[in-house]
C-alpha cells in the first residue's frame, strides 16, 4: 500500500520501520528537515521537509493516490486537518492521533462526519493495557482476544517454580488445566515451543486459555492471584486519568500524586472517588507519608523514564505487590528485566500496534479478517486473531494433514458461543470460526500459514 | 568496517559487471574482430569475484563509513577488471594504460592514452564507450535497483554515487526511484541514437557517440573525434543533447509527471542554461576572426561550450589555437561542470550557485553585520547545513586539485599541459589544453602520473569523500569505536 506518514516523532517514527519492512511504500511527511534527513538514512522510505496541511506538500507526497494518510504530529487539531485535507484530495483512508479527552468524547461524530478511519488514543489504549495488567497482577502482562474470552498471559518462572526442569507434555498431563504455552522468551531469545520443550528458571512463558483456566493454572502452580484493592499513581496526566477512570469503577481504591496544583485541582474535580495527593512523587518521605509501603500496586506515570524506573525499583525494594511502570524510549528495556521491572507500557508502541492492527486489516478487508494483533516479547512474535472465511485446502481439514510453516502454532479456536478450546491434531478450522495464531513470521491473512 | 556486508555487496556488483561485458562480446563476434576471448576471460574474472556474494553476512547493517567503502572499492575494481580485454588483446600493452583508460570510460571523463584510436578493433571500442553509459548513470545504483534490500541502510551508497549535495528520491523506495532515472535515460539515450542515424552516421558509430554522449563521456572513434564528420546537423544534435544529459533528470520526472510548475521553478537549469548561452555567444564573438562567418563561429563555439560544460570533452574544433579568452571560459566551464543529479561531472552549478550566494552573504555582511539574509534555492530557504557542506565541499575539491598538480608536476611538462590536465580529469571532461589538448592525449605522462590521474577521474565522478575515506585508517578498522 502507499501509505503517508505525517509525523516524524516517536510514533512516526515507530511507523515508518515496520510499515517499510512489511513491504509498504511509505512516504514520511515532517516540517523539520533533521527529522527526515534521519529517517532516509536509516529506511528506504521517501521524506518530504514540510506542512501536512499544505496541499503542495500532500500532493507531492501522493496523496492524491495514497491509500492511507497517517498523521501523528504533536498536535490534535493539525492532525485532524492534515486528514480531512488528505481525503478531499483523494486519500482512501486516515487515521489521526487525538489525545485531548474532550476530542475523545466526541469520536464517532468526528469519524462519521470528518471521515476520519480511525482515531487514536495513545493514552486511553496505555491506560487501557495497564488496567488490564491490574485485575491479573500475578502475570507479567496480560493481553484479551475474541472479545476478552481469551487471554493471553506473560508469565514469570520463578527459581522455586514447579515447572522448572519440565517438559511441556509433563505439566499439560500433571495438572490437567486446559491451558497452551504458546511462546517462551529465553534472553534475547523467543521460541515457539513443542511438547518435549524444557522449562528453565527465569524463562518467561506466554500461556493462552480463558481467563479461568489461567487462573487455575496459575493457582496450581502456586502463584498466588489476589485481587488489588489499593493502586498508587504516581503523576497525573492524561493516562493517569483513564486509568483512575477504570480502577474506580472497577472497585479499586486510587491515589493520585501530582506536582502541579492546577492539575491537582483538575483532577480532584473529575475523578472526585480518588484521592488525590498535590505532591512531588519522586520525593522519598512523600511516597512513605502516603503509605507506599501498604499499597498492592504502584503505577509510575511520571514525564521522565528515569524517575519511573527510580521509584518503580525503590517500590520493588519494599515489596509492593505488583509495579507497572511507564518507560517512553524502548531502546534500553531490555536491561529493565535484570533488575526485576517486568511490567512496562510503552504508550508508542501500544499507538503503533493499534495502527498496525488498522493497516494490516485494510489490506484483508475482503477475506479473511485480522480482528487483533499484539506484538509479544518485544517485537519478535506476534499473536493474531482472524475471522475464517471459507479456505479451500484450509478450512475443515484436520490439523495433523495440513502442512503448517514452522514457527506457527494455533493457540485457540472459538467456535459460535462455545468455549474457546485449544486444538489438537484432529481439530478443524471451520467458516465462521475466530483462531489465535502465535508466529514469529509475518502473517497477513490466514493462509500465510501455510507452507 | 563491516567487511563481510562490504564484500558481500561488491561481490553482486560484480556479477552485474561480468552481465554488461555481453554486448561487446556480441559485436566481437560479428565483427570477427578475434577479441571475444579475452571478454570471455574477463566475464570470468567478473564472475569470479561475484563469488564474494557467496560471503555469509551475521549483521546485515550498513553504516555511512561502509556505504562509502563498497561504493569506492567496486569501482577500483570494476575498472581494474574491466581493463583486462585491453591488456589480454595486446592492443594497449601496459596495464596502467589499460586501467588509465578504463577508470576514464567508466568515470566518464573521455582522458585517453590512445594515439592513434581508429586502429583498435572495433568490440574493444565499443566496451569503451559502453563503459560511459554504464558509468554515466551509476553500477551501484543500477545494483540496488535489482538487488534492493528492505533492511540495509540504501541511502549511503546512493548518496555517494549520485552527483549533487543532496539526493531526491523520486519514488517511496530506491527500487523504484532508479527505475524511474534508468527509464529516462534510456529513452533519452535511444532518440538520440535515431536522431544520429538519420544524420548518416553508420549503426555503430552512432550507437558509441550515443553512449559518449549518455554519460557524457566524450570516447569517440576517430582521431578528430565529432569533428571528423563535418556535418552542422550531427554538431547540433550531439551538442544539444550533451546539454540534455547534463539536466537535473528530476527535472524530466517532473515534466512527465505533469508537474510542470515544480519543473519551472528550477533555479539550477536556468543558471545552466544562463551560462551556456552567455559562453557560447561571447565565445562566437571572440573566435569569428579565425572562423570568417558569425553562423559558423557559432556553430563551433556552442558545441566546444556544451561539450565542456557537461563534461563531455567531444570536440569539433581544435581549441587549443583559440584566442586566451575563449580558452579561459573554457576552462571555467570546466569547473562548473553540469547540474546535480545528472550525469556530468564538475564541481555542480548548484554548488556553485550556493558559493556564490553565500560569498555575497558575507560581502553584505561585513557591510552590515547585523543583517540577516537567508539563501534560496528554487524558492525555498537553503539549510545551513547543506551551506557548510558545499563550503567545505569547495576546500577540500581545491587540496585535492592542487595536491594532484604538484604531484603530476614531477614528469615536467609545461604548466598549461600540468595544470589541464588536473583539472580535465578531476572534473571529468576529457581534453585540456597544450599537449592533453583535443588532438593531443594522455600517453606521455608517466605510470605514476597515470595514477594519479585516474585517482582524480574517480575522486571528481564519486566526489571527492568516497576516494578519501579509502585512505583514512579509522574507515578501515573493524571497530567502530575510533
Amino acid at each position: 500500500m502507499d501509505i503517508i506518514i505525517i509525523g516524524g516523532g516517536k510514533v512516526g517514527r515507530g511507523l515508518v520501520e515496520h510499515l517499510n519492512n512489511e513491504g509498504h511504500n511509505v512516504v514520511l511527511v515532517d516540517i523539520k528537515d533533521s527529522v527526515i534527513e534521519s529517517v532516509q538514512d536509516d529506511f528506504d522510505v521517501m521524506g518530504i521537509a514540510g506542512s501536512g496541511t499544505d496541499i503542495e506538500v500532500l500532493e507531492e507526497a501522493g496523496a492524491r493516490k495514497a491509500q492511507l494518510v497517517i498523521a501523528v504530529t504533536p498536535r490534535d487539531e493539525f492532525n485532524m486537518l492534515c486528514c480531512i485535507m488528505a481525503k478531499k484530495l483523494g486519500t482512501h483512508a486516515c487515521v489521526a492521533r487525538l489525545r485531548n479527552p474532550e476530542y475523545y468524547k466526541q469520536t464517532d461524530f468526528m469519524r462519521r462526519e470528518l471521515e476520519i478511519g480511525m482515531i487514536v488514543n495513545p493514552e486511553f489504549y496505555a491506560a487501557d493495557e495497564i488496567s488490564r495488567m491490574l485485575r491479573f497482577p500475578a502475570a507479567i502482562n496480560t493481553e484479551t482476544f475474541a472479545k476478552g474470552r481469551i487471554e493471553l498471559a506473560q508469565i514469570r518462572v520463578s527459581s522455586d517454580s514447579p515447572l522448572v526442569g519440565r517438559a511441556i507434555w509433563e505439566i499439560y498431563a500433571k495438572y490437567k488445566v486446559k491451558v497452551l504455552v504458546c511462546a517462551l522468551q529465553r534472553g534475547d531469545e523467543v521460541i515457539i515451543p513443542n511438547g518435549d520443550f524444557v522449562i528453565n528458571s527465569e524463562d518467561k512463558i506466554h500461556v493462552t486459555a480463558t481467563h479461568r483456566d489461567i487462573a487455575k493454572f496459575m493457582h496450581e502452580i502456586g502463584i498466588d492471584n489476589q485481587r488489588l484493592k489499593t493502586v498508587m499513581i504516581i503523576g497525573g496526566g492524561r493516562i493517569s486519568y483513564y486509568l483512575a477512570r477504570q480502577l474506580l469503577e472497577s472497585g479499586m481504591r486510587v491515589k493520585i500524586i501530582e506536582s502541579r496544583m492546577e492539575r491537582c485541582s483538575e483532577l480532584a474535580e473529575l475523578l472526585p472517588k480518588a484521592s488525590i495527593i498535590y505532591a512531588d512523587g519522586t520525593d522519598k518521605n512523600t511516597l512513605c507519608e502516603e503509605g507506599i509501603d501498604d499499597v498492592d500496586a504502584l503505577v509510575t506515570l511520571t514525564g521522565i523514564d528515569e524517575e519511573n524506573i527510580i521509584i518503580s525499583m525503590y517500590a520493588k525494594k519494599l515489596q509492593v505487590p505488583k509495579v507497572v511502570t511507564k518507560v517512553n524510549r524502548l531502546a534500553f528495556v531490555e536491561m529493565l528485566d535484570t533488575i526485576g521491572i517486568d511490567s512496562i507500557v510503552t504508550p508508542k508502541d501500544i499507538t503503533a500496534d493499534v495502527i498496525l492492527r488498522y493497516v494490516r486489516a485494510m489490506e484483508n478487508s475482503s477475506g479473511t479478517e485480522i480482528n487483533s494483533l499484539y506484538r509479544i516479547v518485544g517485537d519478535k512474535a506476534e499473536a493474531i486473531e482472524f475471522n475464517i472465511t471459507s479456505e479451500p485446502g484450509l478450512t475443515s481439514v484436520p490439523l495433523k494433514k495440513l502442512r503448517l510453516k514452522k514457527n506457527i502454532l494455533i493457540a485457540s479456536i472459538v467456535r459460535g458461543n462455545k468455549r474457546p478450546f485449544i486444538p489438537d491434531g484432529n481439530s478443524t478450522l471451520e467458516p465462521g470460526d475466530t483462531v489465535i495464531i502465535v508466529t514469529t513470521a509475518q502473517l497477513k491473512k490466514i493462509t500465510d500459514i501455510l507452507a | 568496517m563491516n567487511y563481510r556486508m562490504v564484500l558481500h555487496m561488491i561481490g553482486k556488483i560484480m556479477l552485474i559487471g561480468a552481465g554488461m561485458l555481453l554486448p561487446p562480446l556480441a559485436v566481437s563476434v560479428i565483427y570477427r574482430d578475434g577479441c571475444h576471448w579475452e571478454f570471455v576471460i574477463t566475464m570470468a574474472m567478473f564472475a569470479l569475484c561475484g563469488a564474494l556474494a557467496l560471503i555469509p553476512v551475521k549483521k546485515r547493517e550498513l553504516f555511512a563509513r561502509d556505504g562509502l567503502m563498497i561504493v569506492a572499492l567496486a569501482w577500483i575494481l570494476f575498472s581494474a577488471l574491466g581493463g583486462l580485454p585491453f591488456f589480454l588483446s595486446r592492443e594497449i600493452p601496459d596495464f596502467v594504460d589499460c586501467f588509465f583508460e578504463t577508470v576514464s570510460g567508466f568515470t566518464t571523463t573521455g582522458s585517453t592514452i590512445l594515439k592513434d584510436v581508429e586502429s583498435v578493433s572495433p568490440s574493444l571500442l565499443f566496451w569503451r564507450s559502453l563503459t560511459h553509459w554504464i558509468g554515466g548513470m551509476g553500477v551501484l545504483v543500477f545494483a540496488m535497483a535489482i538487488f534492493s534490500q528492505k533492511d540495509a541502510r540504501t541511502t549511503h551508497i546512493m548518496r555517494a554515487e549520485m552527483p549533487g549535495p543532496t539526493v531526491g528520491k523520486l519514488a517511496s523506495r530506491w527500487k523504484f526511484s532508479v527505475r524511474i532515472l534508468y527509464c529516462i535515460y534510456i529513452a533519452l539515450t535511444v532518440i538520440e541514437f535515431v536522431l544520429l542515424l538519420f544524420g548518416g552516421m553508420s549503426v555503430f558509430d552512432s550507437l558509441v557517440h550515443t553512449f559518449g554522449t549518455a554519460g557524457t563521456g566524450g570516447f569517440g572513434v576517430k582521431n578528430a573525434s565529432i569533428g571528423h564528420y563535418d556535418s552542422v546537423y550531427i554538431d547540433y544534435v550531439i551538442g544539444i543533447f550533451m546539454l540534455l544529459f547534463g539536466v537535473n533528470f528530476t527535472v524530466y520526472y517532473l515534466l512527465i509527471a505533469k508537474k510542470l510548475r515544480r519543473a519551472a521553478v528550477n533555479d539550477e537549469l536556468r543558471i545552466y542554461l544562463g551560462i551556456v548561452l552567455t559562453s557560447a555567444v561571447l565565445v562566437a564573438l571572440n573566435i569569428t576572426g579565425i572562423y570568417g562567418s558569425i553562423a559558423k563561429a557559432f556553430r563551433y563555439a556552442f558545441f566546444q561550450v556544451a561539450s565542456i560544460i557537461t563534461t563531455t570533452g567531444y570536440a569539433t574544433a581544435d581549441f587549443d589555437k583559440w584566442p586566451v579568452f575563449s580558452q579561459m571560459i573554457l576552462i571555467f566551464l570546466m569547473f562548473t561542470g553540469s547540474c546535480a543529479g545528472s550525469t556530468g561531472g564538475g564541481i555542480k552549478i548548484i554548488r556553485v550557485s550556493i558559493l556564490v550566494k553565500s560569498a555575497v552573504r558575507e560581502i553584505r555582511r561585513t557591510i552590515s553585520p547585523r543583517s540577516i539574509v537567508t539563501l534560496k534555492n528554487d524558492g525555498k530557504s537553503i539549510g545551513t547545513d547543506i551551506v557548510r557542506s558545499v563550503n567545505s565541499y569547495f576546500a577540500v575539491y581545491m587540496l585535492f586539485m592542487i595536491i594532484s598538480i604538484l604531484a603530476v608536476s614531477l614528469d615536467g611538462k609545461d604548466i598549461t599541459t600540468t595544470v589541464t590536465a588536473v583539472i580535465a580529469t578531476l572534473n571529468n571532461v576529457g581534453p585540456g589544453l597544450g599537449a592533453v589538448g583535443p588532438t593531443g592525449n594522455f600517453a606521455d605522462f608517466s605510470a605514476f602520473s597515470k595514477l594519479v590521474l585516474s585517482l582524480d577521474m574517480l575522486a571528481g565522478r564519486l566526489e571527492l569523500y568516497p576516494i578519501l575515506v579509502l585512505f583514512t585508517s579509522a574507515a578501515w578498522r573493524k571497530s567502530r569505536y575510533i
